[in-house]
């Protein structure tokens, strides 16, 4: 009976794990050759591979600090200041604005009023079609560059201003750079959102309308004690997807001044001529990014999702 | 088991870009340098900025004009005989030194400042320096600002990545002036920010703004201040390491300087060549082998200045009195008449 088993050759399990140790043996060849042609070009430049220049003084100034820094400060100090400037506006997106306008565009996509469903298809359509960085530029120049001069600053109500120079209320004030971002991220995203939200309503059954409705709820109530919840299983993993897109799309920043994260590492890299280690940099903080968002968001779905009994 | 045939299959191609990679870099290591590159190719490919009228421009004919384009062009002719044997490539302040140091760019003439870091860290090597500037601002008329002074608390546009961002800070900082500053990456959009009005002033190199203003929607509204915050001499620039490479274009620079200095154009090159003048026969390559040791033709100078042109024909042409800059050459100058420009001997 033992000649019945096959040669190892013709063994799935031995293939299995053969393979494995294969694509690991190569991508080991791989990653050492890149490094070392990385390290004889650099080498060839007169350059050495290294993060010593973090501590070299930065010598450019920010024009938005949320902690103290001059251009004294190190380049370590800089990059602090933009990964804050980059979490100002992901958080204030994400948590705030981005979900409330997703929501509500979402649930009038399917409402009774016509002119309520209309605005937000319109809305909806405008936002998903047309590039997010055009949009920015558009909410930079055409919005916020068009307010009044500083001189002439038109005051609301006597405790909201604007002008050229950006938005003051009496204890903060936004810059042109910052506000043209967080709304250019928050209508492009919400509008995605938007459409999950309406495809997570729609896929809970009828049934479940119709079996609410009979329990005599009013149809605020059905929507909020009954579909919603239900639909939040479906629209959670797809919300997930668009949180993190909202926080690398913030790196287009760039495009319009704000100082996060992405614009103070391309300053550093090139006064420095340190591009692999500053990519390397970002590479660390958006994948630190995303993870954690993705952690978040995966309880979050755990506690929606129905318990078996 | 697919999997694993799969795997099989792309070893042979990685092993084969393996031996690729292991290849390539050993000629760049034995063989002399870039110049090779560049002789078999052809062609030369050129880093400019492309946005800057009066260095490097697109024209509405679609050709590229400036004096950092015509820099390039007498590479080529050096080289090929060719003015036109060239593929430019727009860069933008961010983009340009990593174009160099992976050689995307043979080089690097795009009004970039020679800097000490970037001599060492950042893996360039300078050739002779072709405009002599300085960093100003320029604001509106009607703004009232009169020196670097009355910028307190303002905002001023920049552009990042350039030398004008730091020696803005170092300048500020100096005089305990706090400002704003607003800092773009792409120049076009720099500017447009000031024109918008968000920015009470704007800085770039002295030249840079001239050149600019020309294109703001009122060049006559804005004015540039006297004050020049920095010294700023652009040179055009290779990889570390190519050490005939940059002698070329370093001697192609400089051929265009010797070139005023002997009162050679390219009007008079070709009867020139029949003079009894020592200093200029070696010059043209009519006598001697001084192109040799470039491992170009000996005529190489008399190539770059049939085409081109010495270096006030250059500059006449691009940013003189005839052009919409009309600006002064001040530094610019050969150093007989009061200027910088000097040429080591061609011997």
């Amino acid at each position: 009976m033992t000649n019945d088993k096959p040669p190892i050759w013709r063994d799935h399990r031995f293939w299995q794990i053969t393979a494995q140790f294969i694509a690991v043996f190569l991508a080991a060849i791989l990653v050492t050759i890149l490094w070392s042609n990385l390290n004889r070009n650099l080498q060839q430049l007169g350059i050495q591979f290294g993060f010593d220049f973090l501590k070299q003084q930065a010598s450019f100034d920010i024009g938005e600090t949320p902690i103290t820094y001059k251009a004294t400060d190190t380049y370590t100090r800089a990059l602090w200041v933009g990964l804050i400037n980059s979490l100002r506006v992901a958080i204030a997106g994400i948590f705030f604005f981005t979900t409330i306008v997703g929501i509500t565009s979402g649930i009038a996509r399917l409402s009774d009023n016509w002119l309520v469903r209309n605005i937000s298809l319109i809305y909806v359509e405008i936002f998903r079609n047309t590039p997010l960085l055009l949009q920015l530029l558009f909410w930079y120049f055409a919005v916020f560059l068009s307010f009044p001069k500083v001189e002439n600053k038109v005051s609301l109500w006597g405790f909201i201003s604007f002008s050229q120079n950006g938005i003051d209320l009496p204890w903060v004030h936004f810059s042109p750079e910052f506000s043209a971002l967080l709304l250019g991220l928050i209508f492009y995203t919400g509008a995605f959102i938007a459409e999950i939200v309406r495809g997570g309503i729609q896929s809970v059954p009828k049934g479940q309308w119709e079996a609410a409705r009979s329990l005599g709820l009013k149809p605020g109530l059905v929507m909020r004690l009954v579909v919603f919840p239900q639909a939040l299983r479906v629209i959670i993993p797809p919300l997930t997807s668009q949180y993190l897109n909202l926080t690398k799309n913030s790196s287009l920043a760039i495009a319009i001044g704000y100082p996060d994260i992405y614009f103070v590492a391309s300053t550093t890299f090139n006064q420095t001529g340190r591009a692999v280690e500053v990519m390397l940099l970002l590479m660390l903080t958006y994948l630190t990014f995303s993870l954690t968002i993705s952690i978040i968001m995966n309880l979050l779905n755990r506690t929606v999702q129905i318990t078996e009994r | 088991m697919w999997k694993s045939a799969w795997i099989l299959a792309i070893a042979p191609l990685i092993l084969t870009l393996a031996a690729c990679s292991g290849e390539s870099s050993q000629t760049t290591n034995t063989a002399s340098d870039r110049t090779d590159t560049v002789k078999s190719r052809r062609q030369l490919i050129c880093g400019v900025s492309g946005e800057i009228p009066g260095f490097s421009f697109v024209g509405t004919d679609g050709k590229y004009s400036g004096i950092d384009v015509d820099v390039c062009r007498a590479v080529a002719a050096a080289m090929f005989d060719d003015p036109n044997a060239i593929e430019f490539r727009n860069l933008n302040a961010k983009e340009r030194f990593t174009a160099v140091q992976t050689g995307e760019v043979d080089i690097l003439s795009r009004n970039t400042t020679w800097t000490l870091s970037r001599d060492t860290s950042v893996g360039l090597e300078f050739a002779p320096v072709v405009f002599y500037d300085g960093q100003a601002i320029m604001v509106r008329k009607t703004s009232n600002i009169k020196s670097l002074a009355d910028l307190k608390d303002k905002a001023i546009c920049v552009q990042t990545g350039t030398t004008s961002e730091q020696n803005l800070a170092d300048q500020m900082r100096k005089r305990s002036i706090t400002y704003k500053p607003v800092v773009f990456e792409d120049v076009n959009i720099t500017f447009a920010t000031y024109a918008e009005g968000r920015c009470d002033g704007v800085t770039a190199d002295r030249s840079a703004l001239v050149s600019r203003r020309t294109n703001l929607p009122k060049p006559e509204d804005n004015v540039i201040l006297d004050e020049v915050i920095s010294s700023e001499p652009l040179a055009p620039a290779v990889a570390k390491g190519n050490t005939n490479w940059n002698n070329i274009v370093k001697w192609v620079v400089y051929a265009l300087v010797k070139a005023e200095e002997l009162g050679i154009t390219s009007q008079n090159v070709a009867q020139m060549a029949n003079t009894n003048d020592p200093d200029i026969k070696r010059f043209l390559g009519t006598e001697g082998n001084l192109g040799e040791g470039l491992g170009l033709t000996n005529d190489f100078a008399a190539r770059v200045i049939k085409h081109v042109g010495n270096y006030a024909e250059v500059y006449d042409r691009n940013l003189g009195p005839k052009t919409k800059f009309n600006l002064a050459r001040g530094q610019n100058q050969l150093w007989s008449k009061g200027g910088l420009l000097y040429s080591p001997p061609f011997r």
